[in-house]
């Protein structure tokens, strides 16, 4: 990289990092929770993770998926719209919604109702009714959702790489069809919720408005009715599969060709994590990367390329996307490959592992100063058994990452030819130009 | 404004920002194109010479420009031709509501137009409104006044005024009969249907304004709503039904005329009128009046919500920023809640009789294309 100007200012060292006052409790139901002084406004977010997500469900996860859209439906002592009432009364809001792994309810409250809402919220774990007319409802509604969200080109190309990469996994399954849907009832969700949403592994996240202590000992009350583990069934790792030939899912007429490469990637408790992380911000981590400069930038491919390490618990995966013009497709998967070559051949430059530092040092520092931000990273490294201690190392521990070890992670996770591609775009018009750079197996849209 | 500025060559305010911890980027809005940086605190001084650089001077080549036009080009591309439901109906409502040329052009701009775009074009308009008597610079967070008023002076003071173009007053009457439209869309497998009401002025009829804010509220605004409610529980009709207040800009960020909105996703091929029936009658009990309990529910979630969005810096500059420059009243940040507080139900019931009527719309139907 070129030396800076002269007459720039100086910017001085950023500020460490500050720990904010928190508490932290195990009960004996197995439920952590974790409460974390942010006074800013006066407000709580709240975020509950209960390992009840779709990897937990056979089949084509239908229970698991029409779980958070049924389980603030109805309590033994509240209807829907009490629910939803009360809720506003609260200044609050709640949503549940299932990942990968986890059922996560996310929600926020003026910091004055935190007690009422904290046994609301138990409550709805405790005793959910749902009511066979809101299971109905609520069908339909998802059935519409899952055929407006398959007919989204970046849907379909994740779709399309988690199957071919877990294979039969469960993390490859594909979302539900409507007739999976159709067949869940009152019996499958109450069932598959006596069976998974429990406490023991569970973690609650509180952040805002609040001393510490007091949320702590708030919550172990409101939540002492809420007891059990799950029955065994740990989630295998799956064996990610070989990269093969290119994939391309057919959209005939598209105007542009979702360009997607995938592979392993290492989770966050690896001692190689923060050389993996830097790696990835130098490739296409941020707008200043070298995928960035050069197909954006540069040649004026896409709008907004990037890479990103994609997290669950027994798999996480290095994702590179671009969305680029249809008939710029061959130019900019070269150009990716080129990027993707470079950063598994070549060292990077000092000067650019250094940006890259102190870039994800300044923004985990910026994403952590509002409440929901500060929630949705305790919660995110939660889900990974990280807690407050992460915030303080990380910092030195990226301190301690060299350019030779960013280019050894690089040859393992980078290198274009251990990745698989996928592609979902117009055929006819792209698929000449991408057999230039491998076999092409071509899939229906 | 990415490309270069008048000591910067290009890549370099970006490198400046992320490679000292911080994001940066900007938005075009109805009435105001915006740019910021969010960084840690201390990067003050560099985040305004950034800013006074590009204010000064900016490096428009040929090369630059069409590097943008292209990137925008795939920007429109990502966004509205290559979705479902791309465009609908952020860009598409406002283009059936309004009939003026600044109110109803298509704002993303026609590829024609881009295409024809020349360096010559772009430095008029850099010259008139980047001038610096047409800007308003808001810093918002963690730093002593007069550190940054110092480092403002320092770097902005140097920079030679010029003339201010005149502000825009975009206002038009309003329709008087109901405007209608249908779009297809190829890629969208259901239909779907969006609303747009002519709104009280935002600026000079702001206490409407907010009662028109709450009002959208009970209608609209989650489960608990009059519409979410009647269509999807009730008479189960629609799979998904929002509704806002504002147009690209936010709701306190416009300049009349402003428009409510309620979008709805259904799932047969009736067609909307069934929709837009239930839609009316759920207006007219509201027009006929509000219960206190029920108000005070929904301004409760819009307050509470309103701290969580200016919790962050970035929402709370922005806002600021633009509520100074249209309004000459940066402190509405903080009495915005004592508006709504003082809202009535009899104001409730009032703007909606007086606005949300079938003459003051335009409704525009999404057709889908595929069939599954």
């Amino acid at each position: 990289m070129k030396p800076l100007p002269s007459h720039i200012p100086a910017v001085g060292r950023a500020r460490p990092i500050k720990i904010p006052a928190a508490a932290e409790r195990k009960p004996r139901s197995g439920l952590r929770i974790l409460a974390v002084r942010r006074p800013s406004v006066p407000r709580v977010e709240i975020r509950l993770r209960i390992p009840a997500g779709l990897i937990h469900d056979g089949g084509e996860a239908a229970r698991a998926w029409m779980l958070p859209e049924t389980l603030l439906s109805g309590t033994r002592n509240r209807s829907s719209v009490d629910i939803a009432q009360e809720l506003q009364g609260f200044g609050a809001s709640l949503e549940a919604a299932a990942d990968a792994d986890d059922l996560v309810l996310s929600a926020g409250c003026l910091s004055s109702s935190l007690l009422p809402m904290l046994d609301l919220v138990a409550e709805i774990l405790t005793a959910p009714t749902f009511p066979a007319h809101e299971i109905e409802v609520a069908r339909d509604r998802v059935v519409q959702e899952l055929i407006i969200g398959r007919s989204q080109p970046s849907i379909i190309a994740r779709e399309a790489w988690r199957a071919r990469l877990f294979g039969k996994h469960g993390y490859g399954r594909r979302m539900p069809k409507p007739g999976a849907i159709g067949r869940i009832g009152q019996a499958q969700i109450r069932r598959f919720h006596a069976e998974r949403v429990l406490p023991h592994g569970s973690t609650l996240v509180l952040v805002g408005d609040i001393k510490p202590d007091q949320a702590v000992e708030a919550a172990t009350k409101a939540f002492k009715g809420w007891k059990g583990r799950p029955v065994a069934g740990s989630v295998e790792t799956p064996s990610m599969g070989g990269p093969g030939p290119i994939l391309l899912v057919d959209r005939p007429g598209a105007v542009q060709t979702n360009i997607r490469l995938v592979g392993p990637a290492l989770p966050r408790s690896h001692d190689d994590y923060f050389s993996l992380a830097l790696a990835n911000l130098v490739f296409g981590g941020y707008f200043t990367s070298r995928l960035v400069t050069n197909i954006r930038e540069t040649k004026g491919y896409t709008y907004s390329p990037g890479s990103i390490l994609d997290h669950r618990r027994k798999a996480s995966v290095l994702v590179t996307s671009a969305d680029v013009g249809t008939g710029v497709t061959a130019p900019a998967l070269l150009e990716i490959q080129y990027e993707l070559g470079r950063m598994a051949a070549l060292e990077v430059d000092q000067d650019e592992l250094d940006a890259a530092r102190r870039y994800l040092a300044g923004v985990t520092s910026l994403a952590i100063q509002t409440q929901a931000g500060m929630a949705n990273y305790l919660d995110t490294i939660g889900s990974c058994g990280l807690g407050l201690d992460y915030l303080r190392d990380f910092q030195p521990a990226l301190e301690t990452v060299t350019t030779g070890q960013i280019l050894e992670t690089a040859r393992r996770y980078f290198a274009p030819g251990r990745l698989l591609t996928v592609l979902v775009g117009d055929a006819k018009a792209i698929r000449s130009g991408v057999e230039a750079f491998n076999q092409v197996q071509v899939l229906d849209g | 404004m990415f490309q270069g500025s008048a000591t910067l060559e290009k890549g370099l305010h970006d490198r400046l920002t992320t490679g000292n911890g911080g994001i940066n980027n900007g938005s075009t809005r109805n009435d105001f194109t915006n740019y910021f940086e969010l960084m840690p605190s201390n990067a003050l001084e560099v985040a305004l010479f950034l800013e006074a650089d590009r204010m000064r001077e900016i490096r428009l080549t040929p090369e630059n420009l069409q590097n943008q036009i292209d990137v925008v080009k795939e920007e429109i591309r990502v966004n509205v031709h290559n979705q479902p439901y791309g465009g609908f109906p952020w860009l598409y409502l406002p283009m059936t509501l309004f009939e003026s040329f600044p109110n109803a052009h298509d704002a993303y701009g026609d590829f024609a137009d881009l295409d024809a775009a020349t360096v010559e074009e772009a430095a008029e308009f850099f010259d008139r409104y980047y001038a610096p008597g047409n800007c308003v610079l808001a810093v918002a967070g963690d730093f002593g006044v007069k550190d940054a008023l110092g480092y403002i002076e320092k770097h902005f003071g140097g920079i030679a005024p010029r003339d201010v173009p005149p502000t825009v007053d975009a206002s038009e009457p309003l329709p008087g009969n109901e405007r209608r439209d249908a779009r297809r869309d190829a890629h969208a497998p259901q239909p779907a249907l969006a609303i747009g009401y002519r709104v009280p002025d935002p600026i000079r009829s702001l206490d409407d304004y907010v009662a028109m804010v709450l009002c959208c509220q009970l209608l609209t605004g989650g489960e608990a709503s009059r519409l979410h409610q009647r269509l999807l529980k009730t008479d189960r009709i629609a799979s998904h039904v929002d509704g806002d207040v504002g147009l690209v800009a936010g709701t306190f960020e416009v300049r009349d005329p402003s428009m409510m909105q309620v979008q709805v996703f259904y799932p047969d091929g009736r067609g909307p009128d069934h929709i837009l029936r239930a839609i009316d009658e759920e207006i007219g009990r509201i027009s006929d009046g509000v219960d206190q309990a029920e108000l005070d529910r929904f301004r409760n979630a819009y307050l509470a919500d309103y701290l969580g969005g200016v919790d962050s810096l970035m929402q709370r500059g922005m806002l600021v920023a633009a509520l100074e420059q249209q309004r000459g009243r940066a402190e509405l940040l903080n009495e915005l809640p004592g508006m709504l507080s003082r809202v009535e139900p009899a104001d409730v019931a009032r703007v909606a009789a007086g606005w949300l009527a079938p003459g003051n719309r335009a409704v525009l139907e999404l057709l889908p294309g595929a069939s599954r």
